[in-house]
């Protein structure tokens, strides 16, 4: 163990690209679990898993088309879907969680179909298994994409925390907010947004499958263990952050899948975190 | 001038009218209850007065510096509140967003009117308490000191009793008649109640196939008055 975590430190400081994707994995996953509190809360979680494929059939159209940047192209669609889930879920025909479903498994297909008829790649299962579970090309990542994807992290972290209060009252009590003078629409459309930033950014480290898991794991677990909107938001960041680092690197110096392994590291996290909680809850009783 | 006043107001969705040519008006101070049977209107006339419903026509007007955002509203509990983990300091400084404009903090006037708010009702203790772990009773002042800390001018109050046993529900009552008579604070309450209604409103909006509008004695000698007094004589109370 000891030797495990020694070897780790030795890999953070001799490579570069270690640090890189250590500093990216875990701005990504800090952005996640905040907006995880919201989402969860509201009911939306499944937005994230919907919107996760969706990124997928948007990155293999990208990868297909040749196109250079492939953000430019999956940002802009997973923006115009969560904005389209938004929408349907409150006035149409069909209802909310059928939309979710219906584009989720339309875009796994289209994706995989694209990938199947137009890729030139030789090693096609191998590519389809990596936009899915993640890859370990967040270890290959060019110093361009890490200042993108850190920009894109802060900027998310900051809309969270100037925002912290609005979303709080559009959360807890929408038609209260409203009849108060909150544009609530508005603050419906800026997290649809932001939550299709955080997948896109999120792809690379534990791939289209996995995202949702960054996103509703650490608040969830915080739930578990707090009462207050503040704490469960900061102990949701505070887990995060610990279970990123820890599960890159377990995988690191393991040699196992990076988002898998960050999504194990979640799931004995949540685990703890509801044995933490009984224990609290049955020492105030 | 009145603080609300509706003229010629027709509500409905989808242009199906649901109340046609209703006219009233209410002033500083009244304690008005919305009565009437399911699918009269009562909700729909509440969130037209609440801004969030647009009339099909008529007007309302809202007078005395009753600016959008200043009135203070008690919806009913959603799903999402039964297991949201909020402080109850957190849920009533909540109130306080309206017309805050892009400010992202609280200030310190705006804490202090909340701790305030929170005395009035006798929570102050449970500022840090959890608000899933509260009793109904309990939740519904929470809920009711946001909205006075989102108004000290007029509330609005959807159906405040509904899961509440019949002492707690006096208790609330209580209250809102204290804070309506001491502080002076407009109510506006939809309500299935009658009982409570008369005994504690000075007005009444009935809505229904005939509307009635005018105080609770005046109500008592209508028809649609004498009848509900009837029924809730003959042992219909919940």
């Amino acid at each position: 163990m000891n030797s495990g975590l020694s070897l780790a430190f030795e890999y953070l400081r001799i490579y570069p690209f270690v640090r890189y994707a250590v500093i990216v994995g875990v701005l990504v996953s800090l952005a996640a679990s905040l907006l995880g509190v919201t989402l969860v809360l509201k009911r939306f979680s499944f937005i994230g898993d919907g919107l996760s494929h969706v990124a997928f059939g948007a990155i293999s159209i990208a990868t297909v088309m040749h196109f250079t940047s492939y953000v430019q192209f999956t940002l802009p669609v997973t923006i115009i879907c969560a904005i389209l889930i938004l929408r349907t879920g409150r006035d149409s025909k069909i209802n909310g969680d059928a939309v979710i479903a219906m584009l989720s498994v339309a875009s796994l297909a289209v994706g995989y179909m694209v990938m199947n008829v137009f890729g030139a790649s030789s090693n096609l299962s191998g590519d389809v298994c990596t936009t899915l579970f993640g890859s370990t090309s967040i270890l290959t990542l060019s110093r361009t994409e890490v200042t993108s994807t850190v920009i894109l992290a802060t900027v998310v972290v900051g809309i969270f925390v100037l925002f912290y209060n609005k979303l709080f009252a559009v959360t807890f009590d929408e038609d209260f907010a409203r009849a108060s003078g909150t544009n609530t629409e508005a603050y419906n459309l800026l997290i649809a947004v932001v939550v299709a930033v955080v997948i896109v950014i999120a792809m690379d480290l534990v791939g289209s499958l996995l995202i949702s898991a960054l996103i509703i794991f650490p608040a969830l677990s915080a739930m578990r263990m707090f009462n207050s909107f503040k704490s469960v938001t900061i102990c949701s960041g505070v887990l995060a952050v610990i279970s990123s680092l820890t599960g890159m690197l377990i995988s690191i110096v393991a040699g196992t899948p990076v988002g898998a392994t960050i999504v194990c590291t979640q799931i004995v996290m949540f685990a703890v975190s509801c044995a933490a909680g009984s224990t609290l809850r049955r020492g105030a009783a | 001038m009145a603080q609300i006043e509706c003229r010629n107001l027709t509500l409905g969705y989808e242009n199906v009218p649901v109340v046609s040519d209703l006219s009233f008006s209410v002033e500083k101070g009244n304690y008005l209850c919305i009565v009437g049977e399911n699918g009269a209107g009562k909700s729909t006339l509440m969130k037209a007065i609440l801004g969030l419903h647009k009339p099909i026509s008529g007007q309302i007007t809202r007078g005395d510096g009753l600016e959008k955002g200043s009135i203070g509203y008690l919806p009913q509990q959603t799903d999402i509140q039964k297991d949201f983990p909020a402080s109850v300091g957190e849920i009533v400084l909540s109130g306080c967003q309206g017309g805050r404009g892009f400010r992202p903090f609280y200030t310190k006037l705006q804490k202090a009117r909340a701790r305030m708010c929170m005395e009035w009702l006798n929570i102050g203790g449970l500022s840090r308490s959890c608000y899933r772990n509260l009793s109904g009773g309990q939740q519904q002042r929470v809920l009711l000191a946001r909205a006075l800390a989102a108004s000290g001018e007029l509330l609005v109050m959807d159906e405040p009793f509904t899961g509440l046993d019949p002492l707690v529900t006096q208790e609330i009552y209580d209250l809102i008649r204290h804070i309506n008579k001491l502080h002076e604070v407009t109510i506006i309450m939809v309500t299935h109640d009658m009982e409570g209604a008369i005994k504690n409103a000075d007005h009444i909006l009935h809505l229904g196939d005939s509307i009635f509008f005018g105080s609770v004695e005046e109500y008592l000698e209508t028809e649609e008055g004498k009848a509900f007094a009837s029924t809730e004589k003959g042992g219909d109370r919940r």
